[in-house]
């Protein structure tokens, strides 16, 4: 089974990255960006069998190390 | 006093620190990361500076969940010290021993310098060498010190009188163009509630000796000592 996990800032925490990227987008006339945030996407496989381990395993990975959940929301989608 | 200076792969101040600790008169071991316990009778642990895992994922990150962190955990429950400096200020960030986060600096720069801290208190296990409101001079050399955290966090290691060191000029004047990486507050460095753990951004361990530029790091780990001598 393989699965796609996002890890993006909260709303409201700085991201001094994306404001860089952002104002890049700016200076090559690139049109319609109102603004940019940046975050993590990790594609895992796993080797265990059934929705619910998979989700449960995968939750356990964000919550003990993939995001910093001070600063950070993950998100979990099973591909 | 005994400190025990955890190595993690990719830490490189570990030989800076343990000159700094055996300088001001401690018995000092460099103890592995995959090791599941601290060496028997460690007053002090102290987490150095580097580039733990190559700052992969988020700087501190993958430290924070190292083994030997198990130990340092019951040895900070235990009413031990321990010291974080820089990375190792990350990595007690990370592991949930200290809270907040340190981000990106403001103007996403690395920044390598000197810099003043203003002393906020001297009656702690780390900085009673010190005077209080002390200004002192010491290096700093970080990409990701822009210390935050929520506004009730804030509020609560002010009360508390948890913030340990705050980014200062010469004059002792703290904040505006001497604070180098937009941190909340000015802060530098805080305290656990307990105050027995310190985490700071800069680097006290490179300013112990006159030929490498000063020795207003040197206070802190005499401080560290006689508090050893004083338990």
């Amino acid at each position: 089974m393989k699965a796609r996990v996002f890890v993006t800032l909260k709303n409201g925490v700085l991201d001094p990255q994306g404001k860089a990227i952002e104002g890049a987008l700016r200076s090559l006339d690139i049109d319609g960006v109102a603004s940019v945030r940046q975050g993590k996407v990790f594609d895992i496989e796993l080797a265990v069998a059934g929705k619910e381990s998979a989700e449960a395993a995968l939750k356990a990975a964000c919550e003990k190390l993939l995001a910093n959940t001070v600063v950070e929301n993950y998100r979990i989608e099973l591909l | 006093m005994k400190a025990a200076v955890v190595l993690f792969p990719g830490s490189n101040r570990e030989g800076d620190v343990a000159r700094a600790l055996r300088q001001a008169g401690a018995s000092t071991s460099i103890v592995w990361h995959g090791d599941h316990e601290l060496p028997a009778g460690t007053d002090l642990v102290v987490l150095p500076g580097g580039f733990s895992y190559g700052d992969y994922l988020r700087c501190g990150a993958i430290a924070g969940r190292a083994h030997i962190m198990d130990g340092v955990r019951a040895h900070a429950a235990r009413g031990g010290l321990v010291l974080g400096i820089c990375n190792g200020f990350q990595i007690l960030v990370e592991s949930g021993l200290l809270p907040g986060v340190l981000m990106r600096n403001r103007d996403l720069r690395f920044v390598c310098k000197m810099q003043h801290l203003r002393v906020e208190r001297n009656d702690t296990a780390f900085t009673r060498a010190y005077a209080k409101n002390q200004a002192i001079r010491v290096a700093i050399a970080h990409g990701e010190g822009n210390y935050e955290a929520d506004e009730a966090t804030i509020e609560r290691l002010e009360a508390e009188g948890r913030v340990a060191f705050r980014y200062c000029d010469a004059q002792g004047k703290v904040g505006g163009s001497a604070n180098p990486n937009g941190s909340t507050n000015d802060i530098a460095g805080i305290y656990s509630e307990t105050f027995n753990v310190l985490g700071l951004m800069p680097h006290p361990e490179n300013l112990i000796d006159p030929l490498v530029g000063g020795v207003d790091g040197a206070p802190m780990f005499e401080s560290l000592v006689q508090t050893g001598r004083a338990a």
